[in-house]
């Protein structure tokens, strides 16, 4: 007997298992088109354009474009010594040229930036070139190393070298107060100036220990609101729901409230004499107004996964545990809070996540020393208009959010978010 | 919570301090946004009580400021309510039709690459806004659609969907599909079914979805800074500006009525759940 009569046929003689896989294939593709349009629009409107924050923050193309010959010339430079007659005539033409496009004063910022006193060396040489002063029949290294004493210093030179590439991690290295030396080492910028990594480890601190405190505070009413009867436990659950549906704005305002010199809180520390009244302490523009703050706001996002965990434990196994002989507190330890952890570690990722990214409550009741790298960015996109460089400091926090949010995926699983 | 007769005093005592931190943290919560409502009644220009309001005297008490909201001569808050409004509606029923119809797709078991794809869905609520904010704003800026309505909307669908799609997710696995299969057998075409079967079953979870992107929308203020132009001012925009500026307590009075909007949203949702609970089967 072959192997093609023991097949089992359909009733259009195909075989039943290549109809069954077409039928499967077709399934497929239904499934996929409905998810196609939201796939695509946010692939178009959001994947595409977070990918263009890399290549903003990493390119330096205008500059290969503005000189491409003395680039192409400097190929063979060992970069040693001043380079050779090729490479100055070189400059030479790509200088007329920008001067042409009046792009010659983009140029000496671009270069300045790379070292410090190329703004001058390059308006002498631009007022040389715009009275025709350079004859081009003569040696035109000659003729520009006279046109200032840094056209003749080999540094000047290094450091055109250096912008050639078209690519640079110059922003990166700026977030992390590092910059690339002379000898291409990376080198960090003196101690006065190191601004960002103090706002890094600031944005750490302040998710870290919100979460803390959420965690704190979090855990005893989750635990209340799954174990009390559910007409005590919906009324008290309003407590955590209005927070958490009402605006981040509102909620902001009225902690500026509550927490200015002659606001309630301080009302109410010297009513109990806790402070003096002309010595109240100032609770807002500093650290303790955002983590008030803060850990106000996304308490909700604790409790919500926590009680949702705790609501499936059942009130015998504790029971269990303490006609076993455990104390309550030894029951609960040993018992109860090891089922909770699934719960824990939604909460407190989900907390970190949104704290380490937040903005709008710093940048209100934080101050000076409340702001975090997200005011930065801000800053740096709406005032410096340093765009590459908002866009470097971006990918580094998304860099450290991602790594959260896949250990968030490896330990609950993202279809396990539970709203409300 | 009473306790049981035997309980030793040492458990007592423990039992009193968990009830005290519960009490304090709830209030914690709940205050702020008490806190706001008399201070909008306000007679006067402060934001802080009058002793006048100390003793509960009527004249400390004015609706003043709540005028000044809807007549005040310079005020944007018309028009920032007006804007809100439209770009939240628009954006939600964005959300609510792709974010269904993607949740469809997943909860398929035939549906290919489901991790990877739900985890791309779910990125605009993972992704700190601060970031969303600066990538939208290139592709707006690109697309010629910043300080547009538009541009706005889109932004916000964006951020709307992900709840969308977990809401009806959820929601759908607990979806019996042999309904839809009935439906089919009876010769109903797919969409006939969707609307006439699947979409009453699933509608508590829409709405709540809906919901979310709503007030996603509506409170959204980040990427809003980076987009909108005088013209698309909304209510966040303003309180931020707000906020920063001249703390008013005009700004107390709109926060108060935030305050009465988001219970009224809370109160549907809570009703939303239940009835959805309630459909699955999940409450008994």
């Amino acid at each position: 007997m072959s192997s093609e009569t023991k097949q089992i046929l359909t009733t259009d003689g195909i075989p039943l298992e290549i109809s069954l896989k077409k039928a499967e294939r077709k399934n497929k593709i239904k499934a996929f088109l409905l998810v196609a349009p939201l796939l695509l629009f946010l692939i178009i409107t959001y994947i595409f354009p977070i990918g263009e924050m890399f290549t903003r923050s990493i390119d330096d193309k205008m500059i290969t474009n503005m000189l491409p010959k003395t680039f192409k010339s400097m190929e063979t430079w060992d970069g040693k010594e001043l380079p050779s007659e090729e490479v100055f005539a070189s400059f030479l033409s790509d200088f007329k040229i920008l001067v042409e496009k009046k792009e010659h004063g983009k140029l000496a910022q671009r270069l300045n930036k790379e070292k410090n006193g190329f703004n001058t060396i390059t308006k002498k040489l631009f007022r040389q070139v715009k009275r025709n002063k350079i004859d081009e029949t003569q040696s035109i290294k000659e003729q520009i190393m006279k046109v200032h004493k840094r056209w003749r210093n080999v540094e000047y030179w290094q450091a055109i070298k250096r912008t050639a590439p078209p690519y640079t991690s110059a922003k990166y290295l700026k977030a992390m107060d590092m910059y690339l030396n002379e000898d291409n080492k990376i080198t960090q910028v003196s101690e006065d100036r190191r601004i960002h990594r103090i706002l890094w480890l600031r944005t750490v601190e302040v998710a870290f220990f919100v979460t803390v405190f959420c965690f704190l505070m979090g855990y005893p009413i989750a635990h209340l609101l799954a174990t009390l009867p559910m007409k005590y436990s919906n009324l008290l659950m309003i407590c955590v729901l209005l927070p958490f549906w009402t605006s981040l704005l509102v909620r902001t305002a009225s902690w500026m409230i509550l927490l200015q010199q002659q606001g309630v809180v301080n009302d109410f520390f010297v009513m109990i004499g806790i402070v003096a009244d002309d010595n109240r302490p100032e609770m807002m523009y500093n650290k303790v107004g955002t983590y008030v703050a803060m850990t106000q706001i996304l308490l909700p996002f604790m409790v919500l996964p926590l009680y949702s965990v705790m609501k499936t434990i059942s009130p015998s196994l504790m029971r269990a545990g303490k006609s076993l002989g455990g104390t309550p507190f030894v029951a609960f330890w040993k018992v109860y809070f090891p089922l909770t952890i699934p719960g824990i570690g939604a909460g407190c990722l989900l907390v970190f996540i949104l704290a380490i990214g937040y903005y709008i409550t710093p940048a209100l009741v934080g101050g000076a020393s409340g702001t975090l790298i997200s005011n930065q960015i801000a800053y740096h996109m709406k005032t410096t208009l340093d765009w590459s460089f908002a866009s470097a400091m971006g990918l580094m926090l998304l860099g450290g959010v991602l790594v959260i949010y896949w250990l968030y995926n490896k330990l609950v699983g993202v279809d396990n978010i539970k709203l409300g | 919570m009473a306790l049981p007769k035997y309980t030793e005093t040492r458990y007592r005592i423990w039992h009193y301090f968990y009830i005290a931190i519960c009490t304090f943290v709830f209030i914690f919560l709940i205050a702020p946004l008490f806190v706001i409502f008399p201070l909008s009644f306000n007679a006067e220009e402060f934001l802080v009580f009058s002793e006048g309001m100390k003793n509960l005297d009527p004249d400390a008490f004015s609706l003043r400021w709540y005028k000044d909201m809807v007549y005040g001569t310079k005020n944007p808050w018309g028009l920032a309510a007006k804007n809100s409004f439209i770009i939240a509606i628009f954006a939600t029923l964005g959300s609510v039709i792709l974010g269904t119809v993607a949740a469809l797709g997943l909860s398929s078991r035939h549906m290919p690459f489901k991790g990877i794809i739900m985890a791309t869905l779910i990125s605009p609520m993972i992704v700190p806004l601060i970031i969303s904010g600066v990538a939208i704003f290139f592709f707006m800026a690109k697309a010629g659609l910043a300080a547009t309505h538009t541009g706005i909307v889109l932004a916000h669908i964006i951020l709307g969907t992900p709840f969308v799609v977990i809401t009806v997710t959820a929601t759908l696995s607990g979806f019996d599909h042999s309904v839809t299969r009935a439906a089919a057998s009876l010769g109903s075409n797919p969409v006939n079914t969707f609307m006439k079967v699947t979409l009453p079953l699933i509608l508590p979870g829409v709405i709540s979805g809906g919901l979310f992107a709503f007030v996603t929308s509506f409170d959204e203020v980040v990427v809003v800074l980076f987009l909108a132009g005088l013209e698309n001012t909304t209510i966040p925009i303003q309180m931020w500006t707000g906020l920063r500026e001249q703390l008013s307590p005009t700004i107390l009075a709109v926060a108060t009525c935030l305050i009465v909007l988001s219970t009224l949203i809370l109160i549907s949702a809570e009703l939303l759940r239940r009835r959805s609970e309630r459909l699955r089967g999940i409450n008994r």
